[in-house]
């Protein structure tokens, strides 16, 4: 009976990577998937915060993806080891905050360890030539498989036939006659394949799966260390980036300014790790501050949260000032106007 | 057998699904894990990776605003 070779699929949860995985299945190869979280993942998180997108599934499409093709998935927590990559970029960053061949480096440098500790015999990916500017060129692919570490044990299945023979294909594991030639931002072949492979429903196509591309999310970063004067992050920053409006009054503190009933509940999460505010006369926002407000900076800030309330045209509001580990206390402000809030206070 | 408990309260999905899968892999076969959780999205995606990787959900349910799941672990 011949070896059944073993391959460790990245599944991102888009169409490419389950496509890739789905024609190493059909040639008789044993796939099991892995997905990363770097904390900058797309999937679920907004949709699972705002309550206006309640109505939307909350899928997780890499676990959609692996039921589809019946093979396990192995979700691995990467967020702390992601910030060296995101921080430091060898190659830089796309047209945002996107370290995207890094990232792609970076990951496929795990899968090869994760192949090495679980003997499995090589690593594929959804990649396909061309289709992205910064990490699926043609002239970057040798490098993902060079500095990665992964050499010739990462096969492409969606376009290995515009690349150099791996070893998969060298020593016969695979068919490389079965693999296919895809190349380019053209998805109509990848949507063909997925008809023929029966799939429906999938993650809409070039689906962007990552914050970082985002430029609203990038400049809230890049605020975010600026503010500090160091470019490092915890989980929380991270998660409260995807939330509220973020306005910047002074250079030293902002406020987060819950935008419905959703986004309120997920910060009330958070009321015990930063000051906040709340309206008690009028309906409105819950508040949190990030930075070092002082009495003052806070009484401010609230006339700037009276402003996003029910009372904002009233002469004065009563607000909640909670500050960490200090008994809340009651404020009476007078709603900062319209043109008193500054455009340029918008993160 | 044995019952463990996690508490994945205010965490988003994926993290519940992985602090899940980190115990689960922790724990021996028929052993109960009752995992907590206060995002929505744990309905659909602790089932998902339960189906997936071939343990049983014993129970969910929803209460003051948290999820609870119990699964059955199956190695």
């Amino acid at each position: 009976m011949s070896k059944q070779y073993k391959a460790a699929a990245l599944i991102s949860g888009g169409l490419d990577s389950l496509l890739a995985a789905k024609v190493m299945l059909e040639q008789g190869i044993h796939v099991e998937g892995i997905n990363f979280f770097t904390g900058f993942c797309v999937e679920g998180h907004t949709a699972a915060i705002r309550k206006k997108q309640q109505d939307k599934p909350k899928r997780n499409n890499a676990l959609w993806s692996a039921e589809q093709l019946g093979i396990k998935l192995h979700i691995v927590d990467i967020v702390e080891e992601y910030k060296d990559v995101l921080i430091n970029p060898k190659h830089g960053y796309g047209a945002n905050m996107n370290p995207c061949l890094d990232c792609k480096i970076f990951m496929v440098k795990k899968a090869k360890q994760w192949i090495e500790d679980n003997d499995f015999d090589f690593i594929i990916t959804g990649e396909v030539m061309g289709q992205r500017p910064m990490s699926q060129r043609k002239e970057v692919m040798p490098v993902v498989a060079d500095e990665s570490g992964a050499d010739d044990l990462l096969l492409r299945p969606l376009c290995a036939k515009n690349l150099p023979k791996t070893k998969p294909e060298i020593e016969g594991w695979v068919d490389r006659e079965k693999l296919l030639a895809f190349h380019g931002r053209n998805r109509k072949p990848q949507m063909a394949l997925a008809k023929e492979f029966g799939f429906e429903d999938y993650a809409s196509p070039a689906g962007g799966c990552c914050f970082l591309t985002d430029e609203n999310y990038a400049t809230k970063l890049v605020d975010l260390w600026q503010a500090r004067s160091t470019r490092d992050y915890e989980m929380d920053d991270i998660m409260l980036l995807k939330v509220g409006r973020h306005l910047r009054p002074k250079p030293y503190f902002k406020l987060i300014v819950g935008r419905e009933e959703g986004e309120n509940k997920f910060m009330q999460g958070y009321t015990k790790l930063y000051a906040n505010i709340k309206t008690v006369s009028h309906a409105g926002p819950l508040t949190l501050i990030d930075g070092p407000a002082d009495k003052a900076d806070l009484e401010y800030a609230a006339q700037i949260v009276a402003r996003y309330s029910q009372g904002k045209n009233e002469e004065a509001v009563t607000l909640q000032i909670s500050r960490v580990n200090e008994d809340p206390y009651e404020v009476t402000v007078k709603p900062l106007s319209a043109d008193e809030v500054k455009q340029e206070w918008y993160v | 057998m044995s019952e463990h408990t996690l508490d994945a309260r205010r965490l988003l999905c994926p993290m519940p699904v992985i602090r899940t899968q980190n115990k689960v892999n922790e724990l021996s076969d028929g052993d109960t894990l009752i995992v907590t959780c206060t995002d929505p999205g744990v309905i659909n995606d602790i089932p998902a990776w339960c189906r997936i990787n071939g343990h049983e959900i014993i129970s969910t349910d929803e209460h003051n605003d948290e999820i609870i799941i119990t699964i059955k672990v199956a190695h």
